[in-house]
C-alpha cells in the first residue's frame, strides 16, 4: 500500500544514478577510442603489460581494457568478439582458432621458457636428464608426485604436449591437478615435494618462498612463446578492429620490442621475456 | 439543529470477494457520541477506518462538513479528526513524545505543543510519565497515552476502535469513567467501536448495530436494547427470549399471540394472522413457585416451564427454562435464586408484564 | 605471522605516502559499494516494507523470490551480467562492460534482496495496525515511512550493514563485469586477487587490512547511529 508508489520512484531514481554513475571513470571512452585485449592471468602476472599499454596509451590515444582470465576464456572471448585483440601463449590452440578464422594475423611477439622444478632432494633424478621427455618419464616411473596445473591454461597445454611426446599417460596418485594459477600450484609443489613445470617468471617471483629448484631448463619443447591476433571482424558486433590491429602492430613494433627486452633484467639480473617478432617458430631457441 | 459532521452514503466496501460493509447511509452529528456495536468481523473497524479516510470505499461517498471527500482533501480532512484503536500502539520513544507526535506531524512549534498538549497529559492522569519509556508502561497507561495523543489535536471527529477491549477490567473501568467525563464535558464528537454492549450504553448517545457488514439499526440506547427491529440485532443486544407466534386477537391496543400452544398478551397494533416474534429481555421475565403462591403481580402473562440449565452470572444467575418446547430465558437476583430454591427440573412459573414484550414482525 | 607486520607496514607506508593508486583502489572501492548499497536501500527498503505491510496479490511470491535472492552465489550473478552486457549479449549496445557502472549494477543485484529480506523482517516486527495509527494521527504517506524507519532502526541498519558488508567484500561479480582493469575498475577486492596471484602476498595483506579497516570504519559509524538513545528501563510486571 504505502510501499509501492514509492518503490516505483526508487527504481527510477536508481537508474538514473546507474547510467549516470557519477564519476569520471565510467563508460566516459568513446567505444571507438578503447581496445579490449584478452590475454592470460601469467601474463599479467608478470607485470610486463604495465609497462607495454600505458606506452601505448600515450602513444596511439587509445584506453586499452586488459582483461586477463584463462587461456581458454582468453580466446574464447576474442573468438566470440568481445575483445579486440588476444595476446596469449598457446601455440596449438592459437593455431585452431586462426584455422576456423576466427581469429587473424598471428604475429609472434616475445617468449619465455617453462622450467622442471622440483625438491632439492631430486628423487627422479631429473638432473642428470637433458630432454624433458625423458624427465617426465623418469618423474612418473619414479612416482615422485608432480603437481599440474590442469586448467587448460598454456602452461597446461604445453605440459600437455610433453606428455604426449613422453607417450605417457599421466594418471594416478601421484599426478594431481591443481586447477589453480601458477603461484598456487608452485605452492602445493613445493608443500608436497613434488615436480611440476613452471614458467621462469612465475618461479622467480615466488623463489623466496620455495624449497623448488630449477632441475631442467632449455630444452626447445620448453620454450613460451606468446603471440598476438587480431579479432575477425565478421566474429560480431562493435568490434574495434581498427584499434585492435593498433595495439597488434605496436606490440610487433620497435617500442614493445625493446621494452620487451629490457624488462625484468633489473629485478632479475636477466630479461623475463626473449623478443621475437618477425621472427617464425622454428628458429626460435634454435 | 446540529451540524452534520461526517456523512456515509451508499458506501460498500469489499475485501476480497465478500462484501465487508454495507452502509445505505450513516451520519454524526456534531458533539455526539455515536457506539457502533456489533460481534466480531461486523465490520465496525472497517466502518471506523472508512470514517476515518483511512479505507477507500468500492462504492459510495463519505462528506465532511457537508462536502464530498475527493482524493486531494484525505490529508487535510484526516487531519482534523483522530484515531484511536484497541492496543496502544505507541512508538519506541518517551510518553511526551509519543503524546505530541500528532502535533510534531502538524508542524506546530515546540511551545505550541506544550501548550496543547499539557492539559491532556493532566486530565488522563499521565503527567507524572512523561519521560517514561512507551515500552515501560502498563497497558492502562499506554491506552491513555494514546488518547492523550489523539485529544492533544483538538479533533473535530474523535474515531475509537474498541479502545478497552485489551485491557484488564478495573483498568477499563477506571478509563471509560475519565473518558465518559471527558467526553461530556469537551463535547468532542465521537464514533466509538465496541463488541461490549455495556461500554456501548455508558458511553453512547446514539447506538448504530453493525451485524455482518450491515447496519441494521440506527437509535437511541434505550430504543434500541428494548425494541430490537429484527432477530439478529434482538440476539446481539442481549434479548434472549425470542419466541415465534401468530396473532391470534386484537383490541384496546392489545394483542393476544399465540405462542405454540400458549397464549400471551402484548400491547401493540398488529394485524389478526400477522407471523411475529415475541422478544423479552432475560431481566423483564420472572420466575416464581409454579402453584401460585400468593405473590400478586402485575405481570399478566404467566407460562409453566422447567428449569433446562443454571448459569452463575455475575452477581445473578441466569435461567434458561423449557416452556413446551419453546425457550425462556431468566435473569435471577442471587436473594432471589436462593428463596426459590431453584433446581434444575424443576417446575416454575415464568411471569412477564405484556409491556416488557418487544414484539419483532417476521418478514 | 612476519608476513603480517610486513602487509601492517606495507599497507601505513602506501597510506600514509600517498600512494595515488592505492588510495584511489580504496577510494572506487568505497565509491562502487557505497553507490551499490545506496540504491539497494532505495529499491529494498520500500520493498520490504511493501511485503511487510500490505497484502498485493503475489506477495507470497515476491516474498519467496527475495528470501532466494539473499543466497544469490555472487560470482554466479556477474556470470550472468556480463553474458548481459557482453557486447554480442542484449543489453551490449549499453557499452556497460568493464565500467564501474556494470559493478555497481551487479553489485546491486547482490545486496539488494539482503536489504528488502532484512527490512522485509525487521518491519514484520512491528505491530501491523501501527501504520493505520500513524496515519490515523494525521501522518503522510512520507511522514509515515519515515516514522516506521526510525521504528525499525535497529534491524533496519543491521540490514544496511550487511548489504553493503555484502558487496564490499565480494570479488567474483566485480571480477567478471569490472575486468580489473588498472584505474578504471580496480578495488580492492580484485587487487588483492591480483597481488596475491603475483606472489606479492605483502601488497595482498596490505590491501586485505586496508579494505577490513575500511569496513570495520563503516560498520562503527552505523553501529553508533543504531545502538544510539538505547535506554533499559525495567518493564512493569
Amino acid at each position: 500500500m504505502v510501499g509501492k508508489n514509492i518503490f516505483s520512484s526508487a527504481v527510477l531514481v536508481s537508474l538514473v544514478l546507474i547510467a549516470a554513475a557519477p564519476f569520471d571513470i565510467s563508460a566516459a571512452d568513446a567505444p571507438s577510442k578503447s581496445v579490449i585485449l584478452s590475454t592470460t592471468t601469467s601474463t599479467q602476472d608478470s607485470g610486463l603489460l604495465d609497462v607495454l599499454v600505458p606506452l601505448f596509451e600515450k602513444k596511439s590515444g587509445y584506453s586499452v581494457k586488459t582483461i586477463s582470465v584463462g587461456t581458454g576464456q582468453a580466446l574464447e572471448l576474442a573468438a566470440r568478439g568481445e575483445a579486440d585483440v588476444a595476446l596469449v601463449h598457446a601455440p596449438v590452440l592459437e593455431k585452431k582458432y586462426v584455422a576456423d578464422g576466427k581469429l587473424v594475423n598471428r604475429r609472434l611477439v616475445m617468449y619465455n621458457d617453462f622450467i622442471v622444478v622440483g625438491p632439492p632432494a631430486d628423487p627422479a633424478k631429473v638432473k642428470s636428464t637433458k630432454s624433458s621427455a625423458e624427465a617426465l618419464k623418469r618423474i612418473a616411473a619414479g612416482g615422485a608426485g608432480f603437481v599440474s596445473r590442469g586448467d587448460n591454461s598454456g602452461t597446461h597445454n604445453l605440459e600437455k604436449s610433453l606428455w604426449k611426446t613422453a607417450a605417457i599417460e599421466p594418471k594416478g596418485a601421484w599426478y594431481i591437478e591443481s586447477g589453480q594459477g601458477m603461484g598456487a600450484t608452485l605452492g602445493i609443489a613445493d608443500e608436497r615435494g613434488g615436480y611440476t613445470i613452471t614458467d621462469r617468471a612465475t618461479y622467480l617471483a615466488f623463489q623466496k618462498r620455495l624449497a623448488l629448484v630449477i632441475l631442467l631448463e632449455g630444452d626447445k619443447p620448453l620454450l613460451n612463446i606468446y603471440s598476438v591476433m587480431e579479432v575477425n571482424p565478421a566474429n560480431g558486433q562493435r568490434i574495434n578492429t581498427v584499434g585492435g590491429k593498433a595495439f597488434a602492430d605496436f606490440m610487433v613494433g620497435p617500442d614493445a620490442q625493446g621494452a620487451i627486452e629490457k624488462f625484468g633484467a633489473e629485478k632479475y639480473g636477466r630479461a623475463l621475456f626473449t623478443p621475437a617478432a618477425g621472427k617464425r617458430e622454428e628458429e626460435i631457441g634454435g | 439543529m446540529a451540524e452534520t459532521i461526517l456523512e456515509l452514503k451508499n458506501i460498500v466496501v469489499r475485501h476480497g470477494e465478500t462484501i465487508a460493509l454495507r452502509v445505505p447511509s450513516l451520519g454524526v452529528a456534531q458533539g455526539e457520541v455515536l457506539a457502533v456495536i456489533g460481534p466480531n468481523g461486523a465490520g465496525k473497524s472497517t466502518l471506523l477506518r472508512v470514517m476515518g479516510l483511512l479505507e477507500r470505499p468500492a462504492e459510495g461517498e463519505v462528506y465532511f462538513r457537508g462536502r464530498a471527500v475527493a482524493d486531494a482533501d484525505t490529508l487535510a480532512l484526516r487531519r482534523r479528526m483522530a484515531s484511536v484503536f484497541q492496543e496502544p500502539l505507541l512508538l519506541a520513544a518517551t510518553v511526551y513524545d509519543n503524546a505530541t507526535l500528532g502535533l510534531r506531524l502538524r508542524g506546530f512549534d515546540r511551545r505550541a505543543i506544550e501548550r496543547r498538549v499539557a492539559p491532556w497529559l493532566e486530565r488522563l492522569g499521565i503527567t507524572h510519565l512523561v519521560k517514561r519509556p512507551a515500552r515501560s508502561l502498563s497497558g492502562g497507561e499506554a491506552q491513555r497515552t494514546s488518547l492523550a495523543r489523539a485529544l492533544a489535536l483538538d479533533p473535530e471527529l474523535l474515531l475509537l476502535d474498541e479502545p478497552f477491549s485489551a485491557l484488564d477490567p478495573p483498568t477499563r473501568d477506571g478509563l471509560i469513567l475519565d473518558l465518559e467525563k471527558i467526553l461530556r464535558d469537551t463535547g468532542i464528537t465521537t464514533v466509538f467501536v465496541t463488541h461490549d454492549r455495556d461500554e456501548a450504553g455508558m458511553l453512547g448517545e446514539r447506538i448504530a448495530v453493525l451485524i455482518g457488514g450491515g447496519l441494521l439499526q440506527v437509535g437511541a440506547a434505550a430504543e434500541v436494547f428494548a425494541q430490537p427491529v429484527d432477530e439478529s440485532v434482538a440476539g446481539f443486544v442481549g434479548v434472549e427470549t425470542r419466541l415465534p407466534g401468530v396473532v391470534e386477537s386484537v383490541g384496546e391496543g392489545l394483542a393476544q399471540i399465540a405462542l405454540d400452544g400458549r397464549a400471551i398478551e402484548v400491547v401493540g397494533d398488529f394485524q389478526i394472522g400477522e407471523r411475529v416474534i415475541v422478544c423479552l429481555r432475560p431481566e423483564d421475565v420472572t420466575l416464581g413457585s409454579p402453584h401460585g403462591d400468593g405473590v400478586k403481580s402485575s405481570a399478566r402473562n404467566r407460562l409453566a416451564a422447567r428449569v433446562a440449565k443454571i448459569n452463575p452470572w455475575g452477581f445473578h444467575y441466569r435461567v434458561a427454562l423449557d416452556c413446551g418446547g419453546a425457550r425462556l430465558v431468566a435473569l435471577v437476583t442471587r436473594p432471589s435464586f436462593v428463596d426459590l430454591g431453584l433446581r434444575e427440573g424443576e417446575e416454575v412459573m415464568a411471569s412477564f408484564k405484556a409491556t416488557a414484550v418487544h414484539v419483532i414482525r417476521r418478514k | 605471522m612476519e608476513l603480517l607486520w610486513e602487509g601492517i607496514k606495507h599497507a601505513l607506508a602506501a597510506l600514509l605516502a600517498g600512494d595515488r593508486e592505492v588510495i584511489d583502489i580504496t577510494l572506487l572501492s568505497l565509491r562502487i559499494s557505497g553507490a551499490a548499497t545506496l540504491i539497494s536501500l532505495l529499491l529494498g527498503v520500500p520493498l520490504g516494507i511493501a511485503i511487510a505491510q500490505s497484502r498485493f496479490p503475489g506477495r507470497n511470491l515476491v516474498a519467496s523470490l527475495v528470501n532466494t535472492g539473499m543466497g544469490l552465489p555472487p560470482v554466479v550473478v556477474g556470470l550472468f551480467v556480463s553474458i548481459l552486457l557482453w557486447r554480442n549479449g542484449p543489453l551490449g549496445f549499453l557499452e556497460l562492460l568493464y565500467t564501474p557502472a556494470a559493478m555497481i549494477s551487479a553489485q546491486v543485484i547482490i545486496a539488494f534482496p539482503i536489504v528488502a529480506g532484512l527490512t522485509m523482517s525487521a518491519f514484520q516486527t512491528l505491530d501491523p495496525k501501527l501504520g493505520l495509527q500513524l496515519l490515523g494521527i494525521g501522518a503522510s504517506k512520507p511522514q509515515l515511512l519515515w516514522l516506521l524507519c526510525k521504528e525499525a532502526k535497529l534491524p533496519l541498519l543491521a540490514a544496511v550493514m550487511a548489504g553493503f558488508g555484502g558487496v564490499i567484500s565480494e570479488v567474483g561479480a566485480s571480477m567478471m563485469v569490472g575486468g580489473n582493469i588498472r584505474g578504471q575498475t580496480r578495488v580492492l577486492t580484485t587487487a588483492t586477487v591480483l597481488e596475491t596471484g603475483k606472489g606479492n602476498f605483502e601488497i595482498a595483506i596490505a590491501l586485505g587490512l586496508i579494505l577490513l579497516a575500511l569496513t570495520f570504519a563503516v560498520n562503527l559509524l552505523l553501529t553508533y547511529i543504531q545502538q544510539r538513545e538505547q535506554i533499559r528501563w525495567p518493564r512493569p510486571s
